[in-house]
């Protein structure tokens, strides 16, 4: 367990120092949310269109809004891996004796690390928007450990594609494949009552439903989670472990 | 220095080592042994299969048929054992850019799970070592090509391994900065008593360097031999590029395919 820690530390370590250094990334990956938040959100609040109950739909979206954005930085995570291979730190971590479990740990926490700037990137534009944030402390606590976990999920689960895929071109197609289905077929901008009954299943079978759900309750005054912070988080945690039994399993064979 | 089980004085001992991809048998049969202490030449013609052979002794790669004992550890059941007695310098420049050599470094040792207590200055003696005392706190992209090799072995040595893999070491660098290299992996050996496997294609480099030479031609062992042997075998005033004509395949051909050339491309470019 000593050892597992030390190695995913020293992983996670260096990920941060390059965040740090170069954080550009992630505040060009905070465009799109804006975009969603301030045009697609603002329009769709004046037609209410979509009901939401007792929670305004600007609202309503916003946690929808820092899941997708927690999703698509996540899973494009798989080209950095495979830039990676390219380079050849693949093969020179893969060469060390570090088990390959606190390699892939490793790098679901520093995911999760960026996906935390996303998430104050979102509360800040929230704030600005007047949008009705709960200020309690263990609620933006809950946000962020949901935040943590969704972004070690999605990028662990990037990194299993990248496994299978090795390259960038054809990583590119399947990414742009997986993030917008994944987005529609959530409740992150509409309910899931909404949905006819085919969507909603695909949709509970979605853990991004489940990571807005959790989000949704814990980040916005009036908000709930339909699920349940418990039905929530274990979902994402048992997704989480499966994923990352999975691509230790994978991650070697990006070195053959 | 090396301080790992010498249990027959072999650093590597293949037995009919085998790889195929589909129908490809990348490496055939391969029979090979390496005593400790040499610096050790793998040649051959893009495809020949120096680069599997490589990956299974360093177990990036998992054998179809057959084994290896490297540093004395069977590379199928201690693979663990295996990789604490081995570094590695890929033929891609794997050190990290975005980070500073000494970033690098204390990445290597963490891993390698070096203790705490001595990692300073182990760091501090591969970087002296490979002269690298005065960049250690500079990003590596601002590296010259010779400078990233430099850090890459000192990445290598940090643990002290018994074997160094080097998967064409001195790819795209310029004459003064192969020449660096080469000596650095000379006083490797005299002040650790490291065996050196070196992949090359440059003929100069396998003379100048190796104790004994392997010339892979389609996934087998086509000869072994000390290079000057080998070209007196071949008769008076046989060079080694002869030399490596005749055993890998015939002529010079072209050989590899369009990721081979986009790789070594890519390496060299990386080198400036």
């Amino acid at each position: 367990m000593d050892r597992f820690l030390r190695e995913s530390t020293a992983v996670v370590e260096v990920e941060l120092i390059k965040l740090v250094r170069d954080p550009t990334q992630v505040f060009s990956r905070a465009v799109q949310p804006v975009l969603w938040l301030v045009v697609f959100g603002q329009v769709l609040a004046h037609v209410h269109g979509i009901y939401t109950g007792e929670v305004g739909y600007l609202a309503f979206i916003t946690p929808g809004i820092l899941a997708q954005s927690v999703l698509f930085s996540a899973i494009f995570y798989g080209i950095a891996v495979i830039w990676e291979r390219d380079l050849g730190v693949v093969h020179k971590l893969l060469v060390s004796p570090a088990l390959r479990s606190s390699l892939v740990f490793g790098k679901a926490v520093s995911a999760g690390f960026r996906g935390l700037v996303q998430a104050a990137v979102i509360y800040l534009i929230a704030l600005a928007m007047h949008i009705p944030i709960r200020h309690e402390p263990q609620a933006i606590f809950g946000v962020l450990a949901g935040v943590l976990l969704g972004s070690g999920l999605f990028s662990t689960f990037s990194l299993i594609i990248a496994c299978i895929v090795k390259t960038r071109e054809r990583f590119m197609g399947i990414g742009q494949l997986l993030t917008m289905p994944m987005f529609f077929a959530s409740n992150a901008i509409y309910p899931l009552d909404l949905m006819p009954d085919w969507l909603r299943i695909v949709a509970q079978i979605n853990p991004l439903t489940y990571l807005v759900d959790a989000i949704r309750g814990l980040m916005i005054v009036g908000g709930e989670s339909v699920h349940g912070y418990g039905v929530d988080f274990e979902v994402l945690l048992a997704v989480f472990v499966v994923l990352v039994i999975v691509a230790v399993r994978l991650y070697p064979t990006l070195a053959e | 220095m090396n301080t790992n089980a010498v249990s027959n004085g072999l650093a590597v001992k293949a037995t009919e080592l085998t790889r195929r991809f589909g129908n490809l048998t990348a490496v055939n049969h391969i029979d090979l042994v390496i005593p400790y202490g040499e610096i050790f030449g793998l040649l051959g013609a893009n495809g020949a299969g120096k680069t599997t052979l490589i990956k299974m002794l360093t177990i990036l790669l998992a054998p179809t048929s057959g084994t290896a004992q490297v540093g004395g550890f069977d590379i199928i059941k201690s693979p663990a054992k295996v990789r604490r007695s081995i570094g590695y310098v890929p033929q891609l420049l794997s050190a990290d850019g975005a980070l500073t050599g000494y970033e690098n470094l204390r990445l290597s040792a963490k891993l390698y799970g070096l203790p705490r207590g001595e990692r300073l200055a182990r760091i501090g003696e591969a970087l002296a070592f490979m002269g690298l005392t005065d960049s250690a706190h500079k990003l590596v992209k601002t590296y010259s090509g010779g400078l990233v090799r430099r850090l890459e072995l000192a990445l290598a040595m940090l643990h002290r391994p018994a074997i160094l893999f080097l998967d064409e070491p001195t790819i795209g660098l310029d004459p003064v900065a192969r020449h660096s290299v080469w000596n650095r992996l000379r006083d490797l050996r005299r002040d650790y008593g490291m065996t050196v496997l070196i992949t090359t294609h440059d003929m100069e480099e396998a003379e100048a360097l190796c104790d004994e030479l392997a010339i892979l031609h389609a996934g087998r062992v086509a000869v072994v031999g000390i290079p000057s042997d080998l070209r007196t075998r071949l008769g008076a005033g046989a060079s080694m590029d002869d030399v490596f004509a005749h055993y890998a395949g015939g002529v010079i051909r072209e050989g590899g395919n369009f990721s081979d050339a986009v790789q070594t491309r890519r390496t060299a470019q990386r080198l400036g």
